[in-house]
């Protein structure tokens, strides 16, 4: 290994010890950022609907593992997209770093990896608040690792999608962002709703297959609830592959375009 | 000797532009050297320091960094670079000196070494009592401060420094200067952009003079000064006594060894009482030999004289022969 590579591989990880450091400092307003939006959603769909008598009884248990898929993928994604869309305009924080002596693209892609990371976060959070607040979870086990796999590509998926977005986003259309993108993305990712169910639907169940969190939600409900109706793992599994590489690539693309002149 | 900063028939040719940002500029910094880059907006100073700092892509032509290609290996220029930039650009999720801190771990200064080294480069920059400030909460003196105590921490070969007391008042502008002056004999090649020509005379060894992406002259600030053609001055305040100041010029270059006249100042006196009026006489050879013929002639016109000084062009006045008067 030359010089150059081993300490570039030292600033790599001294960059990421920065944004570990920060999100410590910050954890309480980070995790109001990430626990609110789900809870409430899972609150209001899950309990009160239910209670109310408006949601058939099993619907709590397949909005759960949607919940779970949501955070992994929503937080990752906003996590990586907003303080970008920042650090490239006012604050020029970033510069510090792409000063350092490593390759900028390890940048970007540590930028994508630590969104990443607290996506992963924000998700597992959920499986202690989801069983608390439902009472009893009827899951099947043996699908745990495999849900933990889409839970974990999810989260790479929403740190790539977020590297594209935050630096493609000019900060002047960071306000219409969330409208335009994030919404549609929620409502659009079956977290709330089976995918293969959709099938009266046809339009929708179109729509829905391009969103990468689709394949989330799809793959954590399969194998934690194999009764319900399901996309095949395999699908998921190649379509978050997929979306891992052609995001990764488009946002290293857009993130060098912002980095250099 | 490799040079400390080497840039030949540099081009940067941004894609949407007509003409090229820079465009065949070459100049070289010796090791421990103050080298002012100064020119006009848009000369091309910040797009050449961009390129060198590695922020910038080049279009043609070669940069290095102590004998680093910078478009070869950005890794490595990085690391032997620092920049001061006219923005503030720290990281507002950390304090002061954890800006200083966490720099220096990018650059793989170990932990005992980086305390050590922010604890005194932010009392040598007067910032002691500061470190853990708010970003927010500095002054813009402070801030600047801490941008230069930041760029210091890894030991970089070559400080570039973009107006680096734009916005400073006196007394933060002097302490930046003792600064910089503190680097020269500690060996830091410095590299300063500057609009700022009393600032550019005094710390730089030598200036290059950059205009429309080319350099057009290097040498020190003195050598530059007497190149000028008309170097020496003579100030003149005198009441014209009835001459309008096309005449009262035209009277004063026809002295022999007067290359030009002008009016920095124009009129002082508002009602036309006792209107005096300034000149600034640019001369050749030695101006004290021309205090008498000037003298004379104003006494033959019955101009009433209240005062003639000597004076020296200045960096400025070299800037403004080599770049011109229009409005950038």
């Amino acid at each position: 290994m030359t010089g150059t590579t081993q300490s570039s591989i030292r600033a790599f990880w001294a960059v990421l010890g920065r944004d570990v450091f920060v999100t410590g400092r910050e954890m309480p307003s980070f995790l109001a950022q990430v626990l609110v939006q789900p809870v409430a959603l899972l609150f209001i769909f899950g309990k009160v609907l239910g209670q109310l008598g408006y949601t058939q009884p099993g619907y709590a248990q397949i909005l759960l593992p949607g919940m779970i898929a949501l955070n992994s993928f929503l937080v990752a994604l906003q996590n990586t997209s907003f303080p970008l869309v920042l650090d490239f305009s006012f604050s020029r924080e970033i510069e510090d770093r792409l000063l350092a002596p490593l390759p900028i693209t390890w940048v970007a892609v540590e930028k994508m990896l630590f969104g990443a990371f607290r996506g992963l976060f924000a998700a597992l959070l959920m499986f202690p608040i989801g069983l608390l607040m439902l009472g009893n979870v009827a899951w099947d086990l043996s699908g745990l690792p495999f849900a933990v796999l889409c839970m974990v590509l999810g989260s790479l998926v929403g740190g790539a999608v977020g590297l594209t977005v935050g630096a493609a986003v000019p900060p002047r259309r960071i306000n219409i962002m969330f409208a335009v993108i994030l919404a549609p993305l929620i409502f659009t990712g079956a977290s709330q709703f089976p995918w293969a169910q959709l099938d009266q639907l046809r339009w929708f169940q179109v729509v829905c297959a391009f969103n990468p969190l689709t394949y989330v939600s799809e793959g954590m409900r399969g194998a934690l609830l194999p009764n319900v109706p399901h996309m095949a793992p395999w699908v998921c599994l190649l379509a978050l592959l997929g979306a891992c590489v052609i995001f990764g690539a488009l946002g290293i693309k857009f993130f060098l375009r912002r980095a250099l002149d | 000797m490799t040079a400390a900063v080497e840039v030949a028939d540099l081009v940067k040719h941004y894609p949407k532009s007509t003409r090229n940002a820079v465009d065949g500029l070459s100049f070289r910094v010796r090791h421990g050297e103050i080298f002012g880059l100064l020119g006009p907006n848009g000369a091309g100073k910040t797009t050449t320091v961009g390129i060198l700092t590695t922020r910038i892509v080049l279009t043609g032509g070669s940069a290095t960094i102590g004998g680093v290609d910078v478009a070869r290996d950005p890794v490595a220029a990085r690391s032997k670079v620092a920049v001061v930039p006219q923005r503030v650009n720290l990281d507002r999720s950390l304090n002061a000196r954890q800006n200083l801190l966490f720099h220096a771990s990018y650059h793989g200064i170990g932990r005992s070494e980086r305390h050590a080294l922010a604890t005194r480069l932010m009392e040598r920059m007067g910032l002691a009592d500061k470190s853990k400030a708010r970003i927010d909460d500095l002054s813009g003196g402070q801030a600047q401060r801490l941008m230069i105590a930041r760029a210091l921490i890894h030991r970089p070969e070559v400080l570039f420094l973009d107006e680096p007391s734009t916005g400073l008042d006196p007394q933060a502008r002097l302490f930046v200067h003792d600064r910089v002056n503190d680097l020269r004999s500690e060996g830091v090649t410095v590299v300063l952009t500057t609009h700022d020509m009393e600032e550019a005379e005094k710390l730089s060894d030598r200036v290059g003079v950059v205009d429309h992406g080319r350099m057009l002259t290097v040498d020190t600030p003195t050598a530059l000064i007497r190149s000028l053609p008309g170097s020496g001055t003579i100030d003149a305040r005198l009441r014209p006594n009835g001459f309008d100041s096309d005449k009262l010029t035209g009277l004063l270059s026809d002295i022999p060894g007067v290359r030009r006249v002008e009016a920095p100042g124009g009129s002082t006196a508002l009602d036309g009482v006792s209107p005096e009026t300034e000149l600034r006489l640019y001369v050749d050879g030695e101006p004290g030999s021309l205090l008498g013929p000037i003298a004379a002639k104003l006494h033959d016109n019955d101009i009433t004289v209240s005062d003639l000084s000597l004076g020296s062009a200045s960096l400025e006045d070299v800037f403004i022969e080599l770049t011109g008067r229009d409005l950038r």
